[in-house]
């Protein structure tokens, strides 16, 4: 038992009951369904905007490129060009790996002390159940633009082909959204059952990923258990997408709600938590730049200009006098 | 260096994205699509379960009726003393008789594609 999780799990079940008793019991559903999304879509901006401009504003002076191969040298030394990239290229490259194949966690390994000596081993879990998850979410909100659009694009719909690929039951399942739940709960236990990992874990590590997983619940247990009116659910959200909002006559069950809200809570506190990696992963200085520091010159942009006298304008000033002491010059 | 000419160019891209909806719909009114009952179901008053039943969970009532068919033989659904044949083609199409105004309209303003038709035959549509 653990304060951080237990905390975070607190919060999560709390702002689901706000939800249910304000929209389901209470019939609050004009602030659940309409006022609360839209806030929360002009605060994630308004905070998303605000973050990158800070970051943006942030000194990155010199190169700081985290590296782990040959730099650029000899033209005998064979260069690592994605590990230690030396132009546009290999940074695209290098970045392009890190973003859609997470590179770096790839790389992940564990630190163990087996008999007396101490060992590193590679361990594949953290990528994987991270990439599982960050996929599953991904293909979970592309297939949620149903709600969104009308009439839905092709594109979503070939997704929904491909995700509900097994036909199983009806309504049929999606893969994704099962991985996306799994994902989760196995990241969560990483972070609960390994000694090392909970130890370095706060309830703002614990905070999403419970939040995600009561999204996840919701949304699933609505799909396959409960059930909701689809086209009434539609109509709330087309009203939202097209500023005509409104909601639907008889209004909706308090479970939708209580899933809507979670997802305006997550959307709210993206750019106020660690979240931000969506953005940050972009504008990290330790993977964005060229390691180009031995081939050209950067100069520091906000270096106060400096007067510099040069050796060579000193010995034009004093040249003759240099001469008459005997001393030596460059230039006679 | 100052990269935020790129930072912004990037930001635009991102709610660009983000915002896909609102301009994709850019503004028009979508109206939720009303199934066109036919002078039959209209009569009929009641279908074998409630409305509200029906429109969340004609799909399973629908699945169960054919697991039940296909591998059990049971080919009778009783429900509050009155039975029906289980059977989407017989029983539900002979109200529901026309497929595009009924079902599809639903179906394709939520984007859902049922299965039932590769195997079931409906009512030839009259134009």
């Amino acid at each position: 038992m653990n304060v951080n999780y237990l905390s975070s799990l607190l919060a999560v079940v709390v702002l689901g009951l706000v939800a249910y008793v304000g929209a389901g019991i209470a019939g609050l559903q004009g602030v659940f369904g309409i006022f609360i999304p839209y806030l929360a879509v002009v605060i994630f901006i308004a905070g998303f905007v605000n973050r990158v401009m800070g970051w943006a504003k942030s000194p990155v002076p010199f190169r700081i490129p985290t590296t782990c191969g040959q730099q650029q040298s000899l033209d005998w030394i064979k260069q690592n060009k994605i590990e230690n990239p030396s132009n546009l290229f290999g940074v695209i490259a290098r970045m392009f790996l890190e973003i859609v194949l997470f590179r770096s966690l790839f790389k992940n390994t564990r630190t163990e002390i087996v008999g007396d000596r101490l060992s590193y081993k590679w361990v594949v879990w953290l990528w994987l159940f991270a990439i599982m998850f960050h996929y599953s979410f991904l293909a979970v909100v592309v297939r949620h633009l149903r709600f969104f659009l009308d009439p839905v694009p092709f594109l979503v719909k070939f997704l929904e082909q491909i995700d509900g690929i097994l036909q199983v039951g009806l309504p049929g399942v999606y893969i994704s959204g099962i991985t996306l739940l799994v994902g989760a709960i196995l990241l969560l236990l990483r972070r609960i059952l390994i000694p090392k990992v909970n130890y370095i874990s706060r309830a703002a590590d614990y905070f999403p990923l419970l939040l995600i997983i009561g999204i996840a619940l919701t949304g699933l247990t609505m799909r396959y258990f409960t059930k909701v009116d689809v086209v009434k659910i539609k109509e709330l959200t087309m009203g939202l997408a097209t500023f005509h909002s409104g909601v639907p006559e008889g209004g909706l069950g308090g479970l939708f709600f209580v899933h809507l809200f979670l997802v305006c809570i997550l959307v709210v506190y993206i750019p106020f938590s660690k979240l931000m990696h969506m953005g940050g992963v972009f504008l990290s200085p330790t993977r964005n730049l060229a390691n180009n520091s031995r081939m050209k010159r950067h100069i520091n942009p906000w270096n106060p200009k400096v007067k510099f006298h040069t050796y060579d304008e000193y010995e034009d000033d004093f040249r003759e006098k240099m001469i008459e002491a005997g001393l030596p010059v460059e230039k006679e | 260096m100052n990269d935020k000419p790129k930072i912004i160019i990037g930001l635009i891209i991102f709610f660009a994205v983000f915002t896909f909806p609102f301009w994709y719909n850019h503004g028009a009114v979508s109206s939720a699509p009303e199934p066109k009952l036919s002078d039959k179901a209209e009569k009929a008053k009641h279908c074998v379960r409630d409305t509200d039943y029906m429109r969340k969970e004609h799909m399973h009532l629908l699945d169960g009726w054919r697991d039940r068919t296909v591998r059990d033989a049971e080919r009778v659904y009783e429900i509050d003393g009155k039975e029906y044949m289980a059977s989407l083609s017989n029983t539900c199409m002979e109200c529901h008789s026309n497929k595009a105004e009924f079902c599809d309209k639903c179906h394709e303003y939520a984007s859902v594609d049922p299965y039932c038709w590769d195997c079931h035959k409906y009512p030839k549509e009259k134009k």
